[in-house]
Order: C-alpha cells, then structure tokens, then sequence
C-alpha cells in the first residue's frame, strides 16, 4: 500500500503578486495520513487548498506547476471542479456548520449532487454521522439547529458532512485547534478511525498531534517543503538543520 | 439634598438624552390620540357598517357614501402588485451585486441605484405619465394605461433600490466559511448562493423587503397620478384604482371642515396606519423566526 495518491510538481503559487509557496514537489500517499507542519504562514494551509482548487475563489491568485491525483492534472481545463471537490473532501480551521438542522447539514452535499430520496438521504446521513462518531450524540435531535451543538460536536458534525459526499481524501485544516483537550482527543481518534479507508492530509501547528496521528509528515517554513517523510523519522532523526530546530522547539 | 456638580451634570444631559428619545414616542402616541378624535366623530354618527360599503362617493346631494372597502382594495392590490415584481428583482440585483459582480462593476452599480432612491416622487410620477402608461397601455390594448399595474409598476421602481441596498448588505454580511463549506462539497457558486447564502442572509432580506413594501403602501404621490383614482372594487391589475393614501392627499384639501367626509378622510386615515402597523408586526415576527443564533 504505497501508491502516490497526489503527485505535486514544481508547484509556485501566488497572491496577486506575492509569492506564497515556491517549487514545492511532493507525494501523497494513498490511504495513508500525511500531516503538514510548520509555523504560521509557511504556506501549509494554501498548500492544502491548491489540492482541491479552493484557493480558486479567492480573487488574483495564480498556480504554476502540476497537481495529478490519481495521475489526472486537477489544473487541466477539461477537469470538473465539482467531480474534484466531491473526490476531495475538506474540514475547515473553524468548524462552519450551516445555519440549518443536522439533519441538513449532512444531507446537502448529496442533495446538490442530486440525491432526491429520502430513505437514501435518511441512511447516508445516519451512515455519515456514525463514521464521524456523532450518531449517538445527535440522533434525537437531527432536527435542531446545528449551531446549537457543542464545539467539538460541530467539528465532528463537519467531518460527517464532508463524508457524506464519500470522497477518498479528506483535507483537514487545523481540524482541532480551536478545541479544548478532550474534543481535540475525540478528533484525533477519529482521524486513526478513517485512516486506511480514507487519504487524510491534516495542517496543524501541533507537533505532537502530528506525531500521534500521521503516517508521514512534510515540514514547510517560508512557503517551502523543507523536508518530507515518515513521521518517525522526522520526528526522531530529521534530515536538515531547519527541521530539527522546529520540532525541538528553537522556532515556530 | 445638594448634589455635586459633576453628579448633576450627568443627570441633566440624561435628561437631555431621555427627552430625545421620549420624543418620537410622544409624537407617535399624540397622531394615534389626533386621529381618534377626528375620526371618532363619524363613527358616532354612522356606526362602522356605513364603512364597510363598497362604494366611495363622499361628495353627492342625494346620498354620500363613505364605503372605505374600495380604497382598501385598491391599496392592497397596488401593493401586492407593486411588491410581487420588486422582491425578485430587487432580491436577484442585491445577490448579484453581492456575489456575482466584479468589485469594479458593483462600484457603477451602487451609485446608480442609490441615484435611483433618491429620485422625488413627484418626479417618478411624471415618468409614470408620459412614458410608463402608454407603454402598459399599447402592450395590454388598454382603454387607458392609468391603472393599478402602472402604479405598481412605478411603486416597485421605488421599493427596489431599498431592497437592494439592505438586502445585499445582509448577503454580504454571510460569513465566508459557509460559503467555502459550501463549495469544498462540491456545490457551483449558484448553488451555494441560493442554497447557503441567501437562506443565511434570510432575516436581512425580509427586513428589506418590509422596508420596501412600507415604502410602497405608504407611498402618496405616483399612486395619485398614474393609477386613475377611481374608487372600484378589483382584483384586475388592469383596471383604475383609488388607494387610501391618494384618496387622502385629493381630498383633504377640498373638504368642508368638520363634515362627515372630513371625518371619514381620518377614519381611511385610521385604517391606512392599522394597516402599516399589522405589516411591522408580521416583519418583527418573521424576523424573530429566521433569526441566525
């Protein structure tokens, strides 16, 4: 099991004309988890969303180099954003239900991709809600408001949503660092939950998450891949000099 | 027991404070009390089943007749006429400009509109005249084009830039994760704007369109001069219609003080503030229903 999921080549990107991430190469590997760290504006969370074209709504940002998943350029002209996006699934910094039900904030990606039936919309939902170990909390209540759910429960209630479209990467974006200790755990279970059925990358400026939940780990400072590969070896015997001073604490 | 002086200070310029404010309620509660005088007088006289007559005739030598029922169709089919074509034009411009346009482009459409607002009535009135009544009266092959349609028509002209300018700050208002949420599931940009964004920005709308039709009901001076005023009982939007404000503002003028018709004038009065009154308490109560937590 080491196929390269997304093989990213040369890739510069830009904010109008600011420079954020330059020549980063890089393989994902399938079914595997891949944390992405560094400090604050190293460029790891816009590298996180040129991997499902997210960046795209932002106005004047512009990409150079290749991003293949599954060998496909997901930069082709010819590539459908909505089939990409539904194969990509993505958990945000702060967890954005939408001001609706439970019930309809898991059932919206399958409604906008067409489901009608309700018997179908019922078990993706309940299904979806059960990976992200949220059924036995909201099952009596899929109706309420989901902005009535605990922090940590909406978070959960995000990563049901984005499975609910069964995509096979699910990008997580500081998935848990607006939670306190015990969701943060919840999360982080979760994660080596999916592992396996899942590509999970997850972004997180908590070196100790990343060691706990990933199989490799990319370093990035300064819009650059400092260093990739397997979390053990990153954490424990890093390759360059930037690496080490991060994990050991000298920055970041 | 003598204050200090700085104490008594912040007590008068509260008292200032509470004046201001005790104002508008004070003006609001003596037009309710000047309006039941005036119009109590007929009420004594004829009972209210003489208002509920389907005929406005207050000026005759044999038989007045002050049937208010008229005047309250024509207002209520004015304004559901001129409402039900500035909601979604009005709501559709606000998403566009919004979401939709470029930042240069929403930067010619907000003056333009706001330009819009700020045309006097009087003046929309002419323009309702001379170009509106025979344009509705060609399309329609209508006898003549001073009806409830152009009314509503040029009444919506007037709603619209209201609820465009409040809607479209409720829109923008939505914050952007939804959005994002939205699109990362893989939703188009129309999608996820009437399926997240609008229903976000829901409670904004509806205050904007209650601001619009306020406008629209309360609205005096284009009524009077393109709907025809005459006083029928219709449901068509082609027919000539008389409505509560522009029977006032016609009439008042010419009545003799202290007559029934005058006091008929305050009953419609009456009526046309129960009316606006009833539309800011449903506003108050859809508002409460979407409120986001």
């Amino acid at each position: 099991m080491n196929t390269t999921k997304i093989d990213v080549t040369n890739l510069d990107f830009f904010y109008g004309r600011t420079q954020a991430l330059f020549d980063v190469t890089m393989q994902i590997r399938e079914s595997k988890v891949t944390a992405f760290i560094g400090p604050s504006g190293c460029g790891k969370s816009t590298f996180l969303r040129t991997l499902n074209r997210m960046n795209d709504i932002i106005d004047g940002t512009r990409l150079e180099g290749s991003v293949l998943l599954d060998g496909e350029d997901i930069y082709s002209s010819k590539l459908n954003v909505i089939e990409l996006r539904k194969k990509v699934g993505m958990v945000f910094q702060k967890s954005n239900p939408f001001p609706k039900s439970v019930y309809e904030n898991v059932a919206y990606g399958p409604r906008i991709h067409g489901e009608k039936s309700r018997r179908k919309l019922d078990e993706i939902v309940e299904r979806s809600l059960q990976r992200a170990a949220l059924w036995d909390e909201v099952k009596d209540r899929l109706e309420h408001n989901a902005m009535g759910l605990s922090g940590g429960q909406q978070q959960r209630l995000c990563i049901a949503r984005a499975l609910a479209v069964d995509p096979a990467i699910l990008l997580m974006d500081e998935p848990a660092s607006a939670l306190d200790p015990r969701s943060t755990a919840r999360i982080e279970d979760l994660i080596s939950e999916l592992r396996g059925d899942y590509t999970i990358v997850i972004v997180t400026h908590n070196m100790q998450q990343a060691a706990r939940v990933s199989d490799e780990t990319a370093f990035f400072y300064e819009g650059r891949l400092i260093e990739m590969g397997k979390t053990k070896m990153i954490f424990t015997n890093p390759t360059q000099k930037q690496t080490e001073d991060y994990i050991t604490g000298r920055f970041g | 027991m003598a204050l200090a002086p700085q104490y008594l200070k912040a007590r008068i310029i509260r008292y200032i404070f509470q004046m201001s404010a005790l104002t508008s309620v004070l003006i609001v509660a003596l037009i309710f009390l000047f309006l039941g005088r005036e119009s109590l007088p007929f009420v004594l006289r004829h009972g209210l089943s003489e208002l509920f007559g389907g005929m406005w005739n207050p000026v005759s030598f044999e038989n007045e007749q002050f049937g208010i029922i008229p005047l309250i169709t024509g207002s209520v089919l004015v304004t559901l006429l001129a409402t039900a074509i500035a909601v979604p034009f009005g709501v559709i411009g606000a998403v566009y400009i919004a979401e939709v346009a470029r930042p240069a482009e929403r930067e010619i459409w907000k003056p333009v509109i706001e330009l819009l607002a700020g045309i006097p009535s009087v003046v929309l009135g002419f323009f309702g005249l001379v170009v509106v009544a025979p344009i509705v009266k060609a399309t329609f092959g209508l006898s003549s084009g001073l009806n409830a349609l152009t009314g509503a028509l040029m009444l919506a002209l007037m709603a619209i830039p209201t609820i465009i300018t409040i809607s479209e700050d409720a829109i923008r208002n939505v914050p952007t994760s939804f959005k994002e949420a939205s699109m990362s599931l893989g939703a188009s940009r129309l999608q996820t704007i009437w399926k997240v964004t609008v229903p976000a920005a829901l409670s904004g709308i509806v205050a904007a369109v209650m601001l619009g039709v306020g406008r629209v009901v309360g609205e005096t001076m284009v009524v009077m001069m393109v709907t025809g005023n005459a006083a029928l009982i219709t449901f068509s939007p082609f027919e000539s219609v008389r409505t509560m404000t522009a029977t006032v503002a016609a009439e008042m003028g010419e009545v003799p003080f202290g007559s029934d018709h005058y006091h008929a004038l305050f009953v419609v009065g009456v009526a046309l503030l129960l009316m606006t009154f009833g539309l800011n308490m449903i506003a108050q109560k859809v508002l409460k229903k979407y409120r986001i937590g």
